[in-house]
């Protein structure tokens, strides 16, 4: 069956994109997973893959013209099917003047608009969706346009089936949960590099009346510190260890704490989450941003799914996102969607310092630096590596004793790194 | 903060700018000896005399332009209607006069009048004496129309309206007299007029109300947190001018909105509120503005029928289930 391809957010901030480049003619055959044009963004130039396969029948949009984002730029289907109907639903689509400026199907089309303009006071016999009247809120219909949402493909949910705000959610939220599905079926990857899966439980009276009068207390975002003391000293025998396996490795203490935290988040899922407006979202996976520091300013790759990774995995791909986030090669998903965040001062000399949550995680953990103190063990003043955390939590989500717990476990792990092993 | 009743917030109010300015005098019917029908000018005659705490005839039309002429020619008087109702007699005077007059005069004749006095339903008093009168008053370029709802804003506001230079229409609610609120003694607390209260912080709608409407509000609101639904109470506290700007923002995060008003529905306050959302909101507004108003029918005697007429916290809690979708 023909289908539309259509304008994807291709950056998080894009709202219509430029076609740059077409690398498919009409009439060729294209593959799921195959690149077909090239969009300059307000980031950069990107790559429009294709995700069903077929033959390019019709190209909407041409070089150098742009549209809003989820606006057809082209049609697939097979070299033989009869296209016209998806074309006259195009045509009627909102936005569909843009379309209007591609020359080769501006006769047919004015010839078809003729036709339209005859009145027909009948509904179409057809049944074709696209051409009923469309009723939605003034709100939805903006929510719409801004995140590339056809509102022909919705049922409104108000009266008389007007869309409304909150099916414009409902959307939004379908196709953030479709995402991760297209990435299953792609070939062998065994660690998805998607944004984590997550269930939402909706907020509880109790939990809303927190959120409710925490936020008013405190910013936006209610934040809470709690500090503690971890021992390092096999942690840092352990780094020695390894990099004396191979000394390619070059693990660093931070991949260990990486490590350790993914781990700790995947025991104490509550820490895992985000605040939402009446839910709150737990990720099944620990995507742990790492903050990089730049010569002005900073910014946080994401490690995806760091619980499922090895501490060599982990060290490499730390490495090498701070290496392009320095260059400023990072894609935006390489940058957003963490779930939980590490910011490490340590190589500063910082003793110990909090940090301000970047928002919608629910926490970001401060490390100082490990030093030698002088500290009781067994009754005797021994010396060991210390090094201070501070969690900043907020307070929407965790309390007091749910971070504390979850610090509990990150310190045990790290004052034992053995544990990960079991 | 001592806990007064609105009435003893209005008679503070009163006193200290008696007080503060020779020029303010008091007047209308039963204010001296009787002390208001209301009691709201208690202690008053006694303290400043009756040169300026004084009784009159029952004569609207003649105290109010009375009133007028005293504002051109220097005082700042503040007339007192028994009730509002009472001033469809004086409001040639009022709209013709006391609204015109500086405009009229190039400018040479402000007249720094109140106008004060309870306006909407009382406990059945029927048709002729349970009108909202506020559209009315707040149509005419030239009148400022402040209606407080908590005795902490009627002090503050009836100090404002006195110190103002233009004729400013002071409304009271009579079942609001005896309702306790937090006050401030301070002397110098005065209300801006044109500025709008948030009385109460929500997300998911805002409700718009003023005077006797805001307790209920904040009743209905209270009923919804319960159903998770977080509304925003908005009061505006002056009509005119209309601190909009107050009530759109809030529109803009709620994206959706309630109107409560006592009044009559047609050519209301409530209409104006609603055609400037739509105005200035549209794009944000996720569901058609919805006014919850008095019946659009003269106030009948019967109590049962009396309350039908007066929007209540459920008529208020149903509209908001509707722009809301939750119904």
């Amino acid at each position: 069956m023909a289908t539309k391809i259509v304008m994807p957010k291709l950056s998080p901030t894009m709202e219509e994109g430029q076609l740059a480049r077409w690398l498919k003619k009409e009439g060729e055959q294209i593959a799921p997973g195959e690149t077909i044009a090239e969009v300059d963004t307000d980031k950069a130039t990107m790559e429009v893959t294709a995700n069903t396969a077929g033959v390019l029948r019709k190209i909407l949009v041409h070089e150098g013209e742009s549209v809003p984002l989820g606006h057809p730029i082209a049609i697939v289907g097979e070299a033989d099917e009869d296209i016209s109907a998806l074309l006259t639903e195009v045509e009627k689509s909102p936005g569909g003047e843009k379309v209007k400026q591609s020359a080769p199907a501006a006769e047919e089309r004015a010839a078809r608009e003729e036709r339209r303009e005859a009145p027909s006071p009948e509904a179409p016999s057809n049944g074709e969706r696209g051409a009923e009247r469309i009723f939605v809120s003034p709100i939805a219909a903006r929510m719409a346009a801004e995140a590339g949402i056809n509102l022909r493909t919705l049922k409104g949910s108000g009266p008389g089936g007007r869309i409304i705000k909150r099916d414009i959610e409902a959307a939004i939220e379908a196709s953030r949960q479709a995402a991760p599905r297209l990435a299953e079926a792609a070939p062998a990857q065994p660690i998805p590099s998607e944004a984590a899966p997550y269930e939402e439980v909706p907020l509880t009276e109790m939990r809303r009346t927190i959120a409710r009068r925490l936020a008013s207390s405190i910013g936006p975002v209610p934040h809470f510190f709690l500090t503690t003391e971890i021992e390092m000293d096999r942690a840092i025998e352990l780094r020695r260890s390894l990099n004396e396996l191979d000394p390619e490795l070059n693990i660093s203490l931070n991949d260990i704490i990486v490590k350790v935290a993914a781990a700790a988040l995947m025991q104490h899922p509550q820490v895992n989450a985000s605040f939402q407006e009446r839910a709150i979202r737990y990720y099944k996976q620990a995507d742990i941003g790492v903050a990089v520091a730049l010569e002005d300013g900073l910014i946080t790759p994401v490690v995806r799914a760091a619980n499922l990774k090895s501490l060599g995995t982990i060290s490499r791909e730390i490495r090498e996102l701070a290496e392009r986030a320095r260059a400023r090669k990072l894609k935006p998903e390489e940058y957003t969607g963490a779930t939980f965040s590490v910011s490490n001062l340590g190589m500063f000399g910082i003793d110990e310092f909090t940090a301000i949550i970047n928002p919608p995680e629910a926490g970001i953990l401060a490390v100082g630096a490990a030093q030698p103190k002088p500290v009781v063990r067994d009754g005797e003043i021994v010396i060991r590596q210390m090094m201070r955390v501070t969690m900043s939590c907020d307070h929407r989500i965790i309390d007091g004793a749910t971070g504390a717990q979850f610090l509990q476990t990150f310190k045990r792990l790290l004052e034992n790194p053995l544990r990960l092993l079991i | 903060m001592p806990l007064i009743t609105m009435r003893e917030a209005l008679n503070q109010a009163l006193r200290e700018e008696m007080r503060r300015d020779e020029s303010v005098f008091l007047m209308g019917e039963e204010v001296g000896a009787y002390e208001g029908a209301y009691k709201v000018s208690r202690g008053l005659l006694a303290e400043f005399g009756p040169k300026r705490v004084i009784d009159t005839p029952i004569s609207e039309l003649g105290f109010a332009g009375l009133g007028v002429g005293a504002a051109m020619v220097g005082l700042r008087p503040v007339i007192e209607f028994m009730t509002f109702n009472f001033s469809i007699l004086a409001t040639d005077q009022i709209i013709n006069s006391a609204a015109k007059m500086l405009y009229m005069s190039g400018g040479q004749f402000k007249i720094p009048i109140v106008f004060r006095g309870p306006n909407g339903s009382a406990y059945q008093v029927s048709s002729q004496h349970s009108q909202a009168l506020e559209s009315w008053y707040a149509h005419f370029p030239g009148l400022k129309v402040v209606m407080p709802s908590t005795p902490a804003d009627a002090k503050g506001l009836l100090k404002s309206a006195i110190r103002d230079d233009d004729p400013v229409i002071f409304m009271e609610q009579e079942r609001m007299y005896g309702m306790k609120g937090e006050v401030p003694e301070d002397e110098d607390f005065i209300i801006p007029l044109g500025v709008a209260d948030i009385k109460r912080e929500g997300t998911d709608v805002t409700i718009v109300a003023r005077s006797l409407m805001v307790p209920v509000a904040l009743r209905a609101a209270e009923e919804l947190e319960k159903e998770g639904i977080s509304c925003e109470v908005i009061d505006p506290r002056t009509i005119r001018p209309l601190d909009i700007e107050t009530i759109v923002n809030s529109v803009k995060k709620t994206n959706r909105v309630v109107i409560a008003e006592e009044s009559h529905p047609f050519c209301g306050v409530g209409a104006e509120i609603s055609a400037e959302i739509i105005e200035r909101a549209f794009d944000y507004l996720d569901a058609p503005p919805r006014r919850v108003s008095g019946a659009d029918a003269p106030m009948p005697y019967a109590k049962n029928l009396e309350a039908l007429a007066i929007p209540d916290v459920q008529r208020i809690v149903a509209a908001v289930r509707e722009v809301t979708y939750t119904a």
